[in-house]
């Protein structure tokens, strides 16, 4: 709607924000609000451009103003008596600069007050036909210090990161179960608060591009506000449906390959089930752990290797220096586990991964190589290791998965053409 | 004669500043326990600015960054910008409206008291079980949930020095409106009187709020009470929209007042009256009463629903209008004048360009949508930054070294004074400019720690190094203030050449400020005497008895009472022996002080005309 | 002239703002009721937003009853105009029968706080309506306890006046204090009227 007159500053801005590109002023394309990719944030950044223009035009006037006063009428130091004459003001003047600033700030207040309505707005897109069409609702729980995604009328669950099919409205409803966090995926969206019981808010998700996107808890919740990271996964809305139908197979029963995964699997039955959950189970008393084979982050933001998983393990969450997430509410938990049990519960844990689709489908996004190396610091482990053990119950799906991809990429393309 | 306290030694000062009810004296008080605190504060700033010195540090613990941020903010607003402005309005505006006193020097004594034992009861909590570690504004239910009593501290602590800051409040209502000299109209008053008169409305109506949150707080904490716990029905968001109702206000609160010192001293150092005086009154105004309307646009993402988003969108935008008004006033003050650029006009200049970068960032924020993405994130770290050191803190210094000499009698080093500032400005906009990228670059606020690669690094690292540039200049400032009161040169009563009724007398002025109340003949009353007159104030009434309160040391034992039966409320069992006594300490003094009549003393003519000085600039 | 301020002859038309001491803590307290004013109104916002809250325990219309409270309006109406009497004899410079007045004020105060504590003692024994019992029994309480301890402050207040000054009479120093006092509690008054309307018949009706 506010397309048409957007596009002409759009130009002028391209060179801005090139050179702002250049000098590294816009951060990583997986976390950074100025590098958009996702409705919302497009919506807002051409918010925070034109605001920005504004306020710019303003700047400058008062900057050309102030640096000529102050070279202007410093006291001449050959005639420090000179008498300035005692101005009282200036009717016009003074109109002058409270309607311009008025007009300025309408200018600003329209396409601000759409916005806002447009953000907030969560009624079912239409098809061409002006029927109303199913919309994908995502129930969304934060809790300290971990976030857990439920797929409404689906029977998915999962944790920390959140699978969305790109170019496809993604609904959100958002709960807290203890203290107020604030969900935010800058690259994709603003944020919303996540309230305690009795204020669930909702708010809408579309990427325009398949990537990893690193997402933020942005209300102080405790002591580890700061590492409550999470991840949305957007991958082709093939590869979406075929990731929903994997993990609605999962009982939680099915045997892994090796035989310490197996002891492992019977150690995590015995331990760990009253909180933690494989497969569609409502408890959430502790993140859902169905595709944890698949996680990019172990607590959101560690390295994913097997070595910090015995250590969280072991630890409860807490780590052995208290540092790797201090104020983990894992701490309650029960069980005593040797280290040799604790492995082969993280063995167990590390070959859970029942879709064929994974972060890695994502990856055909917006990286450059360098940002990939960060978010994929597992990949070498994975192809040496554990990865074996996963391929034979992978075959049949991954090659559905890459046919869809290919679909994806095509989608993806065609979007960017819309773009230009 | 107790108001002179000729009696020598430190003891008999000691006792002097416990009990006085001198406006001066109680500036004084307030200015050195403001400077206490806002180093304290800085401190914790530069704690936090190490943590973030680098990506995944470990410098201090995650359970102490939060305590650290928390008390960061709280000690800044309350304990060092409120105490500050108040120091400048006890110091100034009494002399400044040509009053011999405040309208309740009592109430003032009793205010700063409160406020002092409320800030050291804050500070207790170091000791004592933890800080609080909910963020200065302590959202619900964090705030219930935060183990051991740091919160309790913040809730209790605040109460105590909220109750100060009120009634400082209402007593320079009364003060402004029935002090006045003869001739002192509304609209011939200084700027600075102005924006204090209006800050001091703002501190009534909103304080109350704040004192409404903090009970209800102390009682969900201490008393089982289920405001904000949803299991039993409460609701979270109570809180944060009776904090706000009270925190937006609160800003206005803190910069209206540096507003009027910059209308005091840009028209000083530019040798010309304010451009468009009564404009500037009427923003001021205007300011304080929209203030009051916005306070839900720091809450745009906890899902209020667009139209109230929008509503409260809009009306923030328009405080850019009253504001802009004051900075082209400001300018064309400028234009056209002999400026001279001494220590607290330099501050005046780095102030506009530093606060108009805060105004538009506070326009972009008010856009509601946008505000998705700033909220909570360093942009909106950096915009308050930049609104309250850029606007407030620079404010504060600029009228504390222009007022210096009025308060002390001595001047500060002018060249340090320059060191001070550009070190300090500089090292400001090193730290601040460059947060505004962090958080659009995905760095939310109160982060511990931030991880490596993710774009964040070298931002982080030039705002820490920024930080170190503005402690350093702190220090500059302060070995500034030791040397000047060291040395001790005695300045005159008029040193900058200025405008206003303060400076007609002598500096410092005696404890009586006019020996005749002056007659004001319009506004900037010292510079009509100085091109029109013989450069004197004439006196509107014959010289004659004047009338003193007397010292008293109620106010120091009412606040003390409090203090102590703070912790027998907050750790209960044994320890509420200690709230009976803090109470009974309270309420015996008050029955004190009500039982015994205190009608104040006479200085007589006779002295007076012994006195040196006549009571008018020379 | 400290001494004139003790005096209790001549006194003019309005003793309690004939001197400045007198118009300052006459206008001071003006204002310190609009703050007043602020807390309470934080305080019906917060009752407003959790009066339908009442978790596992009773509502409003269960417990409260009209009858009570009607006969408190009433007793604290009463008082205030009492309380008006009072200052009308202190105008004139009546003191005893202000001393009267005041008297009459402060019985019907005590009838009030007396009242209101059976009342809560009937709710929290005869309902089990605790401060913690939920969000709407504790914005309840701390509302009208509020209220209630506001009457308890200027009681107090109104007693100490009136035994501090019961052997002299009216004099300058002293008639800004009872007329700042008897101000203080039409204040209440009016607090209980909305109190009355918001709490109790809004309780009940709707």
């Amino acid at each position: 709607m506010m397309k048409g007159w957007m596009s002409k500053f759009k130009a002028i801005f391209a060179l801005v924000v090139l050179a702002l590109v250049l000098s590294g002023c816009t951060g990583k394309p997986f976390l950074s609000a100025l590098q958009p990719k996702g409705e919302g944030a497009e919506m807002i950044y051409d918010l925070m451009i034109l605001s920005i223009i504004i306020m710019l035009v303003v700047f400058v006037v008062v900057m050309v103003i102030y640096t000529f006063v102050i070279v202007k009428y410093r006291q001449k130091k050959d005639d420090p008596d000179f008498m300035p004459k005692q101005t009282e003001g200036n009717h016009a003047l003074e109109t002058l600069w409270t309607v311009i600033p008025i007009i300025l700030l309408l200018i600003l207040a329209v396409p601000t007050v759409q916005y806002t309505f447009a953000l907030a707005d969560t009624s079912p897109e239409l098809n061409e036909e002006g029927e109303e069409q199913d919309s994908l609702w995502v129930n969304i729980t934060g809790a300290q210090y971990w976030w857990h995604f439920e797929y409404q009328d689906m029977e998915v669950s999962t944790s920390q990161e959140l699978y969305i099919p790109v170019d496809r409205r993604v609904y959100l409803s958002m709960g807290s179960q203890d203290v107020i966090h604030s969900f935010w995926v800058p690259s994709i969206d603003g944020k919303m608060d996540v309230n305690p019981t009795g204020n669930t808010n909702e708010m809408t998700l579309l990427a325009k591009e398949e990537g990893v996107y690193w997402g933020k808890c942005a209300e102080l919740c405790g002591p580890s506000h700061s590492i409550m990271d999470f991840k949305v996964i957007a991958v082709s809305p093939g590869e979406f449906e075929q990731w929903i139908k994997d993990m609605q197979g999962v009982t939680g029963e099915e045997t892994p390959e090796s035989a310490t995964a197996q002891e492992g699997q019977q150690l995590f039955q015995d331990n760990c089930m009253t909180c933690h959950a494989i497969g569609s189970s409502p408890n959430k008393i502790g993140p859902n752990l169905t595709n944890f084979g698949d996680r990019i982050k172990l607590g959101g933001y560690l390295d994913y290797n097997k070595e910090n998983l015995v250590e969280w393990i072991q630890t409860k969450g807490l780590g052995e220096d208290g540092n790797m997430k201090p104020g983990n509410q894992m701490t309650s938990a029960p069980y005593e586990l040797s280290d040799e049990e604790a492995a082969k519960i993280a063995e167990y844990l590390m070959t859970l991964s029942p879709s064929g689709i994974t972060p890695e489908n994502a990856k055909d996004g917006v990286y450059k190589d360098s940002d990939l190396k960060s978010l994929f610091p597992k990949e070498e482990e994975e192809t040496e290791g554990q990865g074996e053990s996963q391929e034979d119950n992978k075959d049949e799906e991954s090659s559905q998965g890459s046919d869809e991809s290919s679909d994806g990429s095509n989608e993806g393309s065609s979007e960017e053409n819309n773009d230009e | 004669m107790s108001a002179t306290a000729r009696k020598a030694g430190f003891g008999a000062a000691l006792w002097d500043y416990l009990t006085t009810v001198d406006h001066k004296k109680i500036g004084i008080l307030y200015l050195v326990a403001g400077i206490f605190f806002f180093i304290l504060g800085g401190l914790e700033a530069m704690l936090i600015r190490i943590q973030l010195i680098s990506p995944n540090n470990e410098f201090i613990s995650a359970q102490f960054y939060n305590e650290v941020l928390t008390m960061h903010g709280t000690t800044m607003i309350f304990l060092a910008a409120m105490p500050l402005i108040f120091a400048l309005m006890n110091a100034v505006v009494p002399l400044q409206i040509g009053a011999r006193d405040v309208a309740f020097p009592f109430v003032n004594s009793l205010g700063f008291w409160l406020f002092f034992f409320g800030g050291v009861m804050l500070n207790v909590s170091w000791f004592v079980t933890g800080a609080p570690d909910a963020g200065w504004t302590a959202y619900a239910p964090l705030s219930i949930f935060s183990e051991g009593h740091g919160v309790d501290f913040y809730a209790i602590g605040l109460q105590i020095s909220g109750f100060g800051t009120l009634m400082g409040g209402i007593n320079f209502i009364v003060t402004v409106v029935n002090m006045r000299a003869p001739g002192m109209t509304y609209m011939r008053m200084p700027l600075f009187t102005w924006t204090a008169f209006i800050a001091s409305v703002l501190i009534l109506f909103a304080f109350p709020a704040l004192t409404v949150g903090l009970f209800m707080l102390t009682f969900d904490r201490l008393f089982g009470a289920n405001f904000f716990d949803p299991a039993m029905g409460g609701n979270a968001i109570i809180w944060e929209h009776l904090f706000w109702i009270f925190g937006h206000p609160e800003v206005y609160i803190l910069i209206l007042p540096a507003f009027g010192v910059f209308s005091e001293v840009i028209p000083t150092f530019a040798k010309k009256r304010l451009f468009g005086y009564s404009s500037m009154v009427f923003a001021t105004v205007l300011i304080a009463f929209l203030g009051f309307m916005v306070w839900a646009h720091h809450m745009f993402t906890v899902g209020l629903g667009p139209i109230a988003n929008s509503i409260f969108a809009v009306a923030t935008m328009a405080i850019a209008v009253p504001t802009g008004i004051k900075i082209f006033n400001w300018l064309f003050t400028l234009w056209g004048g002999s400026i001279r650029l001494t220590s607290p006009m330099v501050f005046a200049l780095g102030f506009i360009p530093t606060f108009t970068i805060g105004g538009m960032t506070g326009v972009m924020l008010a856009s509601a949508a946008a505000d998705f993405q700033y909220h909570d994130s360093y942009f909106v770290v950096a915009h308050f930054h930049y609104v309250i050191v850029g606007g407030v803190v620079l404010g504060l210094f600029a009228g504390i070294i222009y007022w210096w000499p009025k308060m002390f009698g001595t001047m500060l080093n002018e060249k340090l004074n320059h060191w001070f500032f550009w070190l300090f400005f500089i090292g400001f906009h090193l730290t601040f400019f460059i947060q505004h990228f962090l958080g659009l670059m995905g760095m939310p606020r109160r982060y511990w720690k931030f991880l490596p690669d993710q774009g964040l690094d070298l931002f982080n690292l030039i705002s820490t190094i920024g930080a170190f540039f503005m402690a350093v200049g702190t220090i500059v400032f302060l070995y500034n203030v030791i040397i000047t009161q060291v040395k001790g040169v005695k300045v005159s009563g008029d040193p900058w050449d200025a405008r206003t009724l303060e400076w007609a007398i002598p500096s410092p002025p005696p404890f009586y400020n006019f020996k005749q109340e002056p007659l004001v003949r319009g506004l900037d009353p010292l510079w009509i005497e100085k091109t029109e007159g013989n450069g004197k104030i004439q006196p509107a009434t014959p010289l004659g008895d004047i009338h003193m309160p007397n010292n008293s040391f109620v106010p120091f034992m009412m606040s003390l009472g409090l203090f102590i039966a703070g912790f027998g409320v907050m750790f209960q069992g044994t320890y509420w022996v200690l709230a009976v006594i803090g109470f009974g300490i309270t309420a015996g003094s008050m029955l004190y002080r009500s039982f015994k009549d205190d009608l104040g003393y006479h200085v007589h003519k006779e002295d007076l005309e012994d006195e040196k000085g006549d009571g008018s600039n020379g | 002239m400290a001494d004139d301020m003790l005096k209790s002859d001549n006194l003019p038309q309005n003793p309690e703002r004939a001197s400045l001491e007198g118009r300052n803590k006459f206008m001071g307290f003006w204002f310190f009721l609009g703050g007043e004013t602020v807390l309470f109104a934080s305080l019906f916002g917060t009752y407003l937003a959790l009066r339908n809250s009442p978790a596992e325990g009773p509502t409003a219309s269960e417990i409260f009853g009209l009858e009570l409270v009607f006969i408190m309006t009433i007793v604290l109406l009463t008082s205030s105009l009492t309380s008006v009497y009072a200052m009308y004899h202190m105008k004139n410079g009546d003191f005893k029968k202000m001393q009267l007045w005041l008297g009459i004020t402060v019985a019907l105060g005590f009838t009030f706080l007396g009242f209101e504590i059976y009342e809560f003692y009937h709710y929290v024994h005869g309902y089990h309506f605790g401060y913690t019992t939920s969000a709407f029994s504790s914005a309840f309480y701390t509302l009208v306890g509020f209220h209630g301890g506001h009457v308890a402050f200027g009681l107090a207040w109104i007693i100490s006046l009136m035994i501090r000054n019961a052997k002299r009479g009216i004099n300058l120093y002293n008639a800004p204090k009872f007329y700042i006092a008897s101000l203080y509690w039409h204040f209440i008054d009016v607090v209980w009227v909305f109190i009355f309307t918001v709490v109790y018949l809004m309780g009940k009706v709707g």
